[in-house]
């Protein structure tokens, strides 16, 4: 077996050790993630998503555990510009315009000019927004703005993706829309993809695995493999099997609800 | 995206609309506070007599109230008048002398300005980043600025001689606290996501602070800077009368004092002139800060 791109191995995560606003956000968390995965975290809020986002990309370190990134530590692959992050925000610097927001790792990653601009070019067609390259955020909506910094994440060919609810802001069209998108870039790049959400049909519709988590503490409830092809359509939305594996997740996540407020 | 995207392509005159609604506004106040100023004189006034004012009236007031003598509210016309007369006997009309002070002075309060705005910058950016030094430093920063002016300038010019350079210090006094301030406050104004943004690109913290914090915080610096521009101007003015310069508006200012009893519209001529200058450097930091944010949506939708 070759090796993970995540190996996340017994992390346990808890925010102000010792004190009395103690919380345990995540508990023996156990987690291999393969090259070319499409992986979505989902469950109820505040069972710990965004934290085990944030200790994949090394934006918090877990308490006790180990997570390694292509075989080296977390904080090795953050130095080494293996991650690409999306969150909710688009987060795009307002006083630089669209083509100069992509840059900004590149900028930062000391890549040439030329370099700088050929790519970002390239990351603006790969999200279809060539011809907005000269606006600046606030010319744009919120789906645009948001695949801007999809294009701002994949511009230095990050080896992990990572998104964090990044359609939640969007309305139901966008969001479909957005979808496309991300499975087509998912596909034509073959990138690795870390997705929190809290759709059910998006979870479904984008990943090859589903993980479920369950709160307080934060556990892994189950991994459902979702076996439809690989290329997702609008017909992927009508399948039996989608709907089948949709409506088993529906019926865990009740569960889990059921259990907390028991 | 299409309506605000067309507000960027409509005409310079449309796009600044704004703008010249607000020179229209600033124009009539001023209008009105002339009208009002020589209303008062009409009512309650001296007497008007057709030799002292160019329209030839002769007026009784009303009341007669003090405080709007010819002494201490002079006629308008006798301070615009006042710019044309000699300054002293035999010597360039009084608008060239304050024209010359006036360049004299703003050398001071630039140089206060830029050396202010500079140390400002740096007290604020290492504030920024160090907190505990901005726990142990902020008090004192603080405290300089609640000690008067006038009793620090003198020790400044007994320290450093008596000559622009320390006028310009003073000045400098003046105008670094606005500004230490805003660039606090800017540099810690991005959201901690724009922060964690930079960290997954393992960007440096100075890469940080040049691409993200300092950007960020120009609106605030910019705001600070248009109160330090103003508050140069000021702190010049103030410098040179325990500095014994004459050559400035301070010591126009000094000097136009003493002949009040004779000539009051002289010193009127030299608060005018003075406060012309503040409004300039002011309009001057305002053009930069517009040319500078013109870009982001914030500003411009606030205009
Ligand atoms: N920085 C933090 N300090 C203290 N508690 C935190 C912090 N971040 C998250 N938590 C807590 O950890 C738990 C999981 O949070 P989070 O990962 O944001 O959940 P989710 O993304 O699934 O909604 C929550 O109970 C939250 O209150
Ligand atoms: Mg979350």
């Amino acid at each position: 077996m070759p090796t993970p791109v995540a190996s996340i191995q017994n992390v346990t995560k808890v925010f102000n050790p010792g004190k009395p606003n103690r919380v345990v956000a995540l508990e023996d968390i156990h987690l291999e993630i393969q090259a070319g995965e499409f992986i979505s975290l989902i469950g109820p809020s505040g069972c710990g998503k965004s934290t085990l986002l944030r200790l994949i990309g090394d934006l918090t370190s877990p308490s006790t555990g180990a997570i390694l990134i292509n075989g080296k530590s977390a904080q090795q692959a953050r130095l080494d510009r293996d991650y690409g992050m999306v969150f909710q925000a688009a987060t795009l610097y307002e006083w630089r315009n669209v083509l100069q927001n992509i840059e900004l790792p590149l900028e930062i990653m000391k890549y040439p000019k030329e370099e700088r601009i050929a790519r970002a070019e390239k990351m603006l067609r790969l999200v279809e927004l060539e011809k907005f390259g000269k606006l600046f955020p606030w010319q744009l909506s919120g789906g645009m703005q948001q695949r801007v910094s999809i294009a701002r994440a994949l511009a230095f060919e990050p080896k992990l993706l990572l998104m964090d609810e990044p359609f939640g802001a969007l309305d139901e069209m966008t969001r479909e829309r957005m979808q496309m998108e991300v499975q087509r870039i998912w596909r034509e790049t073959g990138i690795t993809i870390v997705f929190v959400t809290h759709g059910i049909p998006e979870a479904v519709f984008l990943s090859t695995r589903v993980v479920l988590l369950s709160p307080r503490p934060g556990r892994i409830a189950e991994v459902i493999p979702v076996d439809l092809p690989k290329e997702r359509t609008d017909e992927t939305r009508e399948d039996p099997r989608f709907f089948e594996i949709a409506n088993h997740l529906r019926e865990k996540l009740r569960e889990i609800e059921r259990t907390q407020r028991n | 995206m299409s309506n605000s995207a067309k507000t960027a392509e409509k005409s310079f005159f449309a796009r600044n609309a704004p703008l010249f609604r607000r020179f229209l506004v600033s124009f009539i106040l001023l209008i009105g506070l002339m009208v009002v100023w020589e209303g008062l004189k009409w009512f309650a006034g001296d007497p008007w007599r057709p030799d002292n004012n160019p329209f030839k009236i002769a007026h009784q007031p009303f009341w007669r109230v003090k405080y709007f003598s010819d002494l201490n509210l002079p006629h308008l016309w006798d301070i615009f008048g006042a710019f044309a007369d000699e300054s002293r006997r035999n010597g360039p009309p009084l608008i060239q002398t304050l024209a010359v002070a006036s360049v004299y002075t703003f050398r001071e309060a630039f140089s206060g300005f830029v050396l202010g705005g500079l140390l400002g910058f740096v007290l604020g950016a290492l504030f920024a980043h160090l907190t505990l030094l901005e726990r142990g430093c902020m008090p004192y920063v603080v405290a300089s600025q609640t000690v008067p002016i006038l009793a620090i300038a003198p020790m400044i010019i007994i320290w450093l001689g008596q000559d622009w350079g320390s006028v310009a210090v003073i000045s400098a006094y003046l105008t670094f606290f606005p500004v230490t301030v805003s660039t606090l406050r800017g540099l810690r104004s991005p959201n901690p996501v724009a922060v964690e943004l930079m960290r997954s690109y393992a960007s440096t913290t100075w890469e940080t602070l040049w691409k993200l914090r300092f950007p960020a915080a120009l609106p605030y610096i910019l705001t600070a800077l248009k109160v330090s521009a103003t508050a140069s101007v000021v702190g010049a003015i103030i410098g040179e009368l325990p500095s014994g310069i004459r050559e400035g508006l301070g010591g126009a200012i000094l000097n136009f004092n003493s002949y009040y009893a004779t000539k009051p519209s002289r010193l009127w001529a030299a608060i005018i002139v003075s406060a012309l200058l503040g409004i300039l450097f002011f309009l001057a930091v305002s053009l930069i800060e517009y040319w500078v944010l013109k870009n982001r949506h914030r500003v411009i939708e606030s205009r």
